[in-house]
């Protein structure tokens, strides 16, 4: 099996091993779908109008519970180091651990949503457009959060940090995602605000391992 | 294969205060050489440096491979067999997962020999919150092996090691260095090879 993986499949399986940061992710991302139609009322249409805005920060901020250990804990028990100095380049070993927290907690939270949907009383067509928003916008929270956890990695605490920096980062992901559902619930096309989706996230895909190999080299040399 | 490292007038900084300065040093294919010094002296540094981490503040570090010289951290690293303080082990993992992970990564390959020649053949199915300190180390020593580098960095390779622990590791380091391999220690203790030493 080759570098990238072999780092993949271990951090997946950490995740799962770990008492399940993916499970935690998912109940708080359950319970916030639970509080909301609990705190506005049985006014099913205004649920559903605000289904796609409050699922997706929803998905966004479960999906934060986990990032800030994406780097943390190899760096605290010096497997970094070694990681480091494998023949896996750091951008790479970034990209496999984005993956890999996609795997764990993106994928996961994008399966459940659609029961959640049913919380807020969203139509079947719009439901399959939140579905689909969270499934190409996920990949984008774990790597603009790749960004945030590999900045705050020599600092104490730094999970509390991480959120002030990467939210304002996932602005456009929120707003595209939740404007698709929103225009599929008024029977307007959701392609448009689903392209932009894809192609922010191809974006920070595709960028986010190499500025998150920068901030991983600068910390090791702290 | 490595023929020798060397470091000219080699200085350290980490922030406001230099560690040390015009540090010389040239270890040979096959040598091992001991880092010695008080704590806080920049031993760990030295390695951290060697191995690519740290920037020198000023001075080179060069590695002669066959017959060509190179100071590229990025280069050195990749020659690098590193045994730092922590053991970079996952407490969920088993003995073999991890041996087999770091194989992989490494491109090494993980047999049962490594682990029973460390003494943890017994462990192998052993998750790692159950092993002791000493034996986490020994674990840390057998991915060393199957990483394959000519260019041992071991910070303080004796910590935690019972005495067959510690000959053990002189067992390996005698090896490494008979097969030309390149070993360069920070220790409190003599390394129980015919090494030159460095006090920082």
């Amino acid at each position: 099996m080759n570098p990238f993986a072999t780092l993949l499949l271990r951090d997946v399986k950490l995740a799962a091993r770990s008492g399940g940061s993916a499970a935690l992710a998912l109940s708080f991302f359950a319970l916030v779908a639970t509080l909301v139609p609990l705190g506005v009322g049985a006014d099913l249409r205004l649920l559903a109008r605000v289904a796609g805005g409050v699922l997706w920060v929803g998905a966004v901020l479960s999906a934060l519970l986990s990032l800030d250990r994406l780097f943390q804990g190899d760096f605290e028990d010096g497997s970094l180091d070694l990681i480091a100095l494998s023949p896996l380049p750091l951008e790479l070993t970034a990209l496999a651990k984005i993956t890999a927290h996609w795997l764990s907690t993106g994928l996961p939270l994008t399966l459940l949503s659609p029961l959640l949907a049913l919380l807020f009383n969203l139509p079947g067509p719009a439901t399959g457009v939140l579905f689909v928003s969270l499934l190409i916008g996920t990949p984008a929270v774990s790597a603009v959060g790749a960004i945030g956890a590999s900045l705050t990695l020599s600092l104490k605490g730094g999970g509390l940090i991480l959120p002030l920096i990467i939210l304002p980062l996932l602005c456009p992901a929120v707003i595209f995602g939740a404007g698709a559902v929103s225009a599929a619930l008024d029977g307007l096309g959701a392609r448009d605000g689903l392209g932009l989706l894809a192609a922010f996230a191809f974006a920070a895909v595709l960028l986010s391992p190499f500025a998150a190999a920068a901030s991983v080299r600068l910390n090791l040399g702290s | 294969m490595i023929s020798s490292l060397t470091a000219e007038k080699l200085a350290c900084a980490r922030g406001e205060r230099t560690l040390f300065s015009a540090l010389n040093f040239r270890v040979r294919a096959g040598q091992a050489l001991a880092v010695e010094g008080a704590n806080g002296a920049g031993k760990t540094s030295l390695l951290r440096l060697i191995a690519g981490f740290l920037a020198p503040a000023s001075g080179r570090l060069v590695v002669k491979i066959a017959d060509r010289e190179s100071n590229d951290a990025d280069e050195r690293g990749k020659l690098v067999g590193w045994l730092g303080h922590h053991d970079g082990l996952k407490p969920q993992l088993t003995v073999a997962e991890q041996l087999a992970f770091w194989a992989a990564l490494y491109r090494g390959k993980a047999d049962a020999a490594v682990l029973e020649q460390v003494g943890l053949s017994r462990q192998a199915d052993l998750p790692c919150r159950f092993l002791s300190a000493g034996q986490k180390r020994r674990l840390a020593l057998a991915r060393l092996l199957v990483s394959k580098r000519p260019l041992w960095l071991l910070d303080e390779p004796f910590a935690a090691l019972d005495v067959a622990g510690q000959s053990l590791v002189a067992q390996l380091m005698a090896r490494h260095c008979g097969e030309g391999g390149i070993i360069i220690a920070a220790t409190h203790e003599p390394l129980g090879l015919s090494n030159e030493s460095l006090k920082l």
